[in-house]
This record gives structure tokens, sequence and C-alpha cells, in this order.
């Protein structure tokens, strides 16, 4: 390799907006980093390519959002998405400390826009990116640069040179040929987690993890996860846990992002492929249900489930990638997705035999229920009854799983016993299972990327300086 | 390419697009795409030239290639555009023809038109075309009627051409002639084209020529435009001095069409020099380049156009006043003659789609959707 890349101070594996986050604070606070990108530039960002929001606590109405975001309705909110069973502690701190982001974001560059028009009602708690999160990463990435971050892409760490708990080089492949070992004073882990990792998903989740969409990038193959467990790093979090949609049966395996996800679910009927429904399809907004139903879907036979709607909610909902099932009739859709016809046809007029006259009102918890149903369906339920019928497909759709590396409130990675690792940070994806035991709340994702990716670059970076001091100071009494 | 491949390919990104929307905020494209659920050519037609080729769609893309579904936004709206331009042309052979070779086609016909002025020229003027007339006079070399004849006849061929595209334009996207004038969004679109409104993106400017956001191609647009708009002003101020008055040219280089047309050309030098440049540096990879040779062709017009109207300026009291007049006069009516087969129909294309973008913005607003 042509650059030269000896006393490094701060070594960032990953390059999304938690590795990017860290970058950009340990530069604004003097330290030399280098970026390692597994992705080529043009799939460059991990997951945060596919995001395009975060909640932010806001105490008042300000630009972007449509109205306050107190940070104890934040917390509700957290507590009521996820259980917030994990460490209250790193829990409390994101969500207390997620109003600096905004300014911290503008100061970048990052651009904002009033929020998406036709989305899950969030225009009031989430900040959302203009462009959407590729624009974001190419703002932030264009900020490193412009501080003097040097970007390697094509660049994936395979393994860490730790002893004792201190780390000391980092093992790279380029290119997928030649490996290299670079060193530095300290190493900010942030290279996602492990959804892309199938032989993981399996060991978690058995065959049934054969009929998982990835919905984000082919790259998090969890690698530096595994690697910090191996030298000794307490872990945390459930292997099947991770944050999953209902998204379209029809969709690729990897990298279908936001537009295969299906937000028919609370106005339609959810049937498994016995033609059952088994969940109350209108418990809640979409936007606290959405992480839920990906496990439910999972938790059927064969990962697949089937929505039905009508004509009076075919345009109710985002579109998707892939069109709707169309037929006159309940069984003709069924017909079309290989299901039992007869068993649907009777499930559907069970359902709307059971349906309740009331005022539809799809922005606020309505008096649309069922009666005598089990199991029943609390709010929007309209009975199918307007031709043209439509059926969706759907699998679930993984974005990252929870399973990670154990910090603390400084971003260090804890080594079992409880110990921090000296010189090891770690933020984004890798740790988010601190912060999030089960469930999801929309946005929060990069917001644990963007606090504790400046928290691990912060901290990288003062230790790196440190540590230089030190041994220049060594190097000053051995001379003598 | 094909139509129907071309529109497969248009319907399979607006699949994406509007599942997606992360753009929505870049311009009016998304907006007006949100407003539909389904897309027929009619509407990709009108999407794409509502299009101003800003590229921030691209950049900000989770789908653009390497992405399997290879959404490319800019590039796939070009060739929309380029299909409208020359399905709309009337008469359609001589848009194709056009097409075919641009740069060629101006350039021969701008030498052919060279050549015809110098004949009439000296078939029609009693002085040698090479000898200096005094105040730069060039009525003495070009009779005045010689120049209206022929100006007119093309003046109005064009006005013609141009109106029958736009008006083929316009139905096919499914309005009506009658809302060309509808009042409120007719103010509104003009507005909006004429701040280049969706170039500007609230300040940030456009990813052109390449990813990071930028106000110049905006402003070179700006100096093009507003340099044409002086350089017709100019012409327009002396027609009515010449009828309206009875003052014959040439006026004085303090005189307003003299100072209108001095700053109109200066603006037609700058701006597609500036548009040209950025140009070369664009990325390649969001350009259809099967259009390289019409937008060449108009500036290279254009430059011409303005070069040689303020040399002809400033060296007209000199001998070479005659040929650089008969020159200048060749260049100008090749670039009138090229208006409707080429680059410049963008401008009234994108007029309408910005109108049509008004309307619906309105008729939204009443059903209150």
């Amino acid at each position: 390799m042509s650059e030269d890349f000896s006393n490094l101070d701060v070594l960032v594996i990953g390059g999304g907006n938690a590795a990017l986050c860290a970058a950009i604070t340990a530069l604004e606070s003097g330290a030399s980093v280098l970026v390692l990108e597994c992705s080529p530039k043009s799939l460059r960002g991990g997951n945060s390519r596919h995001t395009r929001n975060m909640r932010l606590a806001h105490e008042k109405q300000i630009n972007p959002y449509t109205g306050a975001y107190p940070a104890d309705e934040m917390w509700n909110d957290y507590m009521r998405c996820t259980g917030g069973m994990t460490d209250p502690e790193l829990a409390k701190m994101t969500v207390y400390e997620s109003p600096s982001v905004l300014d911290w974001a503008r100061a970048q560059g990052v651009r904002f826009q009033p929020a998406l028009a036709g989305t899950l009602h969030l225009s009031r708690t989430n900040a959302w990116f203009l462009g959407g999160g590729k624009s974001l990463m190419n703002t932030l990435y264009r900020r490193a640069e412009a501080l003097g971050a040097r970007v390697l892409y094509d660049a994936e760490a395979i393994d860490l040179n730790i002893k004792d708990g201190r780390f000391r080089s980092a093992t790279v492949r380029i290119k997928g040929q030649h490996t290299v070992q670079i060193a530095a004073k300290t190493v900010v882990v942030a290279a996602g987690g492990l959804q892309s990792d199938l032989e993981f998903l399996k060991g978690a989740w058995g065959a049934a993890a054969d009929n998982f969409q990835i919905r984000g990038t082919p790259f998090d193959t969890g690698t530096m996860v595994k690697v910090l467990l191996a030298a000794g790093a307490e872990s945390v979090g459930d292997p099947s846990q991770g944050h999953m949609v209902p998204c379209d049966s029809r969709s690729p395996k990897f990298d279908g992002g936001i537009v295969t996800r299906l937000d028919c679910v609370t106005l339609g009927l959810v049937v498994n492929k016995a033609g059952d429904r088994f969940y109350d399809e209108g418990e809640d907004f979409w936007g606290f249900r959405y992480a839920i139903w990906g496990r439910l879907v999972a938790q059927q036979q064969d990962q697949i489930c089937y929505c039905f709607v009508d004509s009076k909610t075919i345009n109710k909902f985002m579109p998707s990638r892939y069109p709707a099932i169309k037929g006159n009739t309940i069984g003709e859709v069924a017909r079309q997705l290989n299901l039992p016809v007869e068993k649907v046809e009777a499930t559907v007029a069970e359902f709307n035999r059971a349906v309740q006259p009331g005022k539809f009102d799809h922005t606020v918890l309505d008096d649309c229920k069922t009666a005598g149903l089990t199991p029943s369906k609390t709010h929007w339920a309209q009975r199918l009854d307007t031709p043209p019928f439509y059926g969706y497909p759907l699998s679930p759709g993984l974005t990252f799983t929870y399973f990670a590396v154990k910090v603390d409130r400084r971003a260090a990675v804890l080594m079992k016993g409880g110990q921090p690792a000296e010189n090891i940070f770690a933020a984004g994806e890798v740790m988010a299972g601190n912060i999030l035991p089960k469930g999801y709340i929309g946005g929060i994702g990069l917001v644990i990327g963007n606090i504790f990716g400046r928290i691990a670059g912060k901290e990288a970076a003062t230790l790196a300086k440190k540590s230089a001091a030190v041994a220049s100071k060594e190097a000053t009494h051995a001379a003598k | 390419m094909p139509q129907s491949e071309l529109i497969h390919i248009g319907e399979e990104m607006m699949a994406v697009c509007n599942s997606c929307r992360y753009c929505e905020g870049f311009c009016a494209v998304w907006p007006a795409m949100e407003y539909r659920r389904s897309f027929a050519e009619a509407d990709l037609n009108y999407l794409a030239n509502l299009c101003h080729n800003c590229s921030e769609c691209y950049y900000a893309c989770q789908y653009a290639p390497p992405h399997e579904w290879m959404i490319n936004p800019p590039q796939t709206f070009a060739k929309f555009r380029a299909q409208t331009y020359e399905q709309f042309a009337w008469p359609k052979p001589l848009a194709s023809a056009f097409r075919a070779n641009a740069l060629v086609v101006s350039l021969l016909t701008a030498l052919m038109l060279v050549v015809f002025f110098f004949g009439a020229m000296q078939a029609a003027g009693s002085r040698s075309l090479s000898t200096a007339v005094a105040g730069g006079d060039f009525y003495k070399i070009t009779p005045h009627e010689v120049l209206v004849l022929t100006f007119g006849a093309v003046g109005l061929f064009v006005a013609l051409a141009l109106g029958i595209g736009l008006l083929r334009f316009w139905r096919n996207i499914g309005e009506q002639t009658s809302d060309l004038t509808n009042p409120p969004a007719v103010m509104l679109a003009i507005k909006e084209a004429l701040a280049l409104k969706y170039l500007d993106q609230s300040g940030w400017g456009c990813a052109y020529p390449d990813e990071k956001s930028s106000q110049s191609r905006r402003w070179f647009h700006h100096f093009t435009f507003y340099g044409f708009l002086l350089c017709f002003a100019a012409t327009t101020l002396g027609a009515i001095y010449y009828y309206g008055f009875g003052w014959t040219g040439p006026y004085g280089y303090t005189s307003l069409p003299v100072v209108l047309g001095t700053l109109g050309g200066l603006g037609l030098i700058i701006g597609p020099a500036g548009l040209w440049s950025l140009k070369t540096r664009r990325n390649r990879e969001i350009t259809d380049e099967s259009q390289q040779g019409t937008d060449v062709a108009f500036i290279v017009l254009l430059l011409l156009t303005s070069i040689t109207g303020l040399l002809l300026l400033v060296l007209r009291e000199t001998a070479a006043m005659g040929s650089l007049l008969a020159i200048h006069l060749g260049i100008v009516m090749t670039l009138f003659l090229m208006l409707p087969y080429g680059k410049f129909v963008h401008g009234l294309y994108r007029s309408a789609a910005i109108l049509k973008y008004a309307l619906e913005r309105a008729r939204k607003s009443t059903l209150g959707v």
C-alpha cells in the first residue's frame, strides 16, 4: 500500500452514520483518523444509506418539526415500544441527549426538510434528511474529508489484534485480495450488526431464517461483533432480536430498503398460510406496531402472511415497490396467492360479520372494531366488501440485529468481568442492543449511532492524545 | 432505445420512486409524482419535462447503480425529454434529421446562409462589401427591407413551429388549451421559471456538474437566458425606434438598444461558455449522451451569435463590417431556424410542465386533498 498509516490516532472501523460521527468528532478533537469502509464507494454508508430520519426530542416547536416533543414524552414512547429492559442508563442518555443532535448535524452541513407526506405521522417527532440517508452520508463523508479524514473503501477489517483488553492493530482485507495490518492508538468499532450473516441468523432462528429478507446492506456480516466477543468482550441481547418489519415477499434478499415495506396492515385483514387470522391488525398506530409485525410474520408457518384490502383502502397507505395482486372477489385474489380459497373466503366472511358500525378515521384510534371475533380487530375495522380486492404477500424484513457488544457510558467496550477495554470503543448497531432489547421506535437507530459515535470519537481522540503525550515523554526520558 | 423499452424503464423507476419518496424535498417532480399512483407515458413525459436535470436525486438515491434496480432519474428523464422534443416537433422529419447530426447541420446551414447574405448584399448593395462605411451604417450594405422580409418569414415559421410543438406537448400531458392562460397558475409558473426555482433548492443549488451542490449552473443559465432576452429586447427596441419614431440605426454606443444588446451579448458569452464548461465536467453516468449533439449545437450557435454580434459592434466602422454582418446574420438566422428542433424547446416544454404543476397544486387545494 502506498499510503502510510503509521502513528495513527484513531482507527474507525465502519462507514455508516455512527462511524462518521465518531470520525468527525475525533478529527475535531485534533486526532488523525482513518475510516475503513468495507463496501465500494458507491454503496458506502452501511444501513444508513437506507435511513431517512431521526427521532429527536425538542421541548419547543422548532424547524423542521411540526410541534414540541418533550424528552419525557420520547422516553415514554421508547418504553412503550421496546419494553426498555437492557441498560436504562444508556437509554436515558440516548433520549435526553437527543436534542443536541439536530444542531450538531446542521453544523456538519446536513440538510433537513419537512416530514414526507403520507408517512407514519412522524412530522412532529422526527427530523427528516433532505434526500434521505444517502444524502446524509454524502454530507458526513464530505465533512470528514474536509477535516482531514482518510477513507479507505473496499477495506474490510477481518480481525483485531487485542492483548489484555488493549487494541494494537487491525487486519484489513483490501479489495477482497491482500491483507494489511493497520495499527492505531485507539479504535472505534462501528461496523454494523450481524443481520447479513445468514449463518448467524440460522443459529438464532433455525430454518425460518431462510425466509427472511435483509432490508439493508449486504456488508453488515457482524465480523467485528464476533471478533470482539472472541477477544473477551461481554455480549448483550438475544441473538433472535432485531428490528424486523413486514415486507413484500417478492423483494430481493438484500438491500430492498424502504420501498418493499408494506403499510397496509392496520387498514386490512391479515391471514397466514392456512387462511387464519392470528393477531389484531388495528392494535395501535402503524408507527408503533410495524416493528412487532415483522416478528409476528416470522412466527407463522413458512414465515409468510397475506394482507387483504379492498378498493376503499387501497390508496390510503403508502404505495410499495410491487403491485398488489388484484381480483374481483376475495377468492380470486386468494387463488393467485396460492392460499386455500374457501378458507380465506370464510375468514373474510366471518370478519365482515363481526365488524361493528363506527366512524372510520385512520389518523386517530377510531371506534371501528369487531365484536365476538378472535382475535379481534380493535381499530380501523372495515368490511372487505368493495371490489376489486387486493392482496399482498408479507415476509419478515430484518433491518438490524440487537445482539451486541456491551459498552459503558463512555462507549468503551466492556470485557467479561465488567472492566472496560482500554482503547476500544463501539458505536451504532454494534452496540445498539444495549439500548434496544426488542421492538423498535422509528428513527432511534441513527440517534444511538450519532450520540455514541460522537462519544466514542471524543473518547478515542482524547485517549490517543494522552497516550501520545505519554509516549513522547517516555521517548524524551529515554533520550536523556 | 425503442419507446416501449423506455416506457417500461420509466414505469419501473416510478414504482420505486413513488414508494420511497426520499427525494420529495428536492424539486417539483417528486410532489407531482405523489399526486399519482400509476404512470402512463403522458405522466412520464410531464414529469420528465418538469425535471430540471439538477441530479440531486441521483446522488441521494439508495437504489442508484450498482443497486440491481439501477434507478437513474436524471438519465431516464433526459431520455424521455429527448423523445418529447422530437415526437411533438413540427414538422417532425425536420426534427429527426436535425437531432441525428445537430452540430453539422447547424454549421452547414449557417455557412449556406452566410453565403446567401453575401450574395444578397452584393446583389442589392450599391457599395462594395470590403470598404468601410461611415458611421457603420449597415443599411447601406443590406437594405432594411431585405432584413425585414427574410427575418420576418423565418420568425413567423419558427413561431408557428414552436407553437404547434408546445400545443402538442400540452395536450399530450392531458391539459386543455384554455388552461395555458389560467392567470394565477401562469403567474406562479412564470415566477418559478424565471427564478429557476428548481435549480435553486431553497438556496442549496444543485448537484451539477458533480455531487456537491452548487449554484453555478443556475447562474450560468441566468446569464444565458437573460442575455438572450436582452438581445431580443435590443432588437425589438430597434424596431420600435425605426417604426415608431422613424429613428434609423445604427444607434450610438450609449443608446438603449446598443447598451441592451451589449449586455445581452456579454451574457450570451459568459452563460453558454459556463454551461459548456460545466457540461464537460458532468458525471457521464447520468447523462443521455444521444443529446450531446443538440446541446452542443445550441451552445455553439449562441456563442457564435454573441461573439459575431459584439465584433460587429466594435468593428462596424471598419472595412470588416460588411463581411461580419453577413456572417452574423447567417448565424442568427440559423439559430432561429434551429430553435424548434434543438435544445431551445426545453424552455417551452419545461415552462409548460411547471405550469401544469401550478395547475395541479391549485386543483389539489380546491379539492381539499
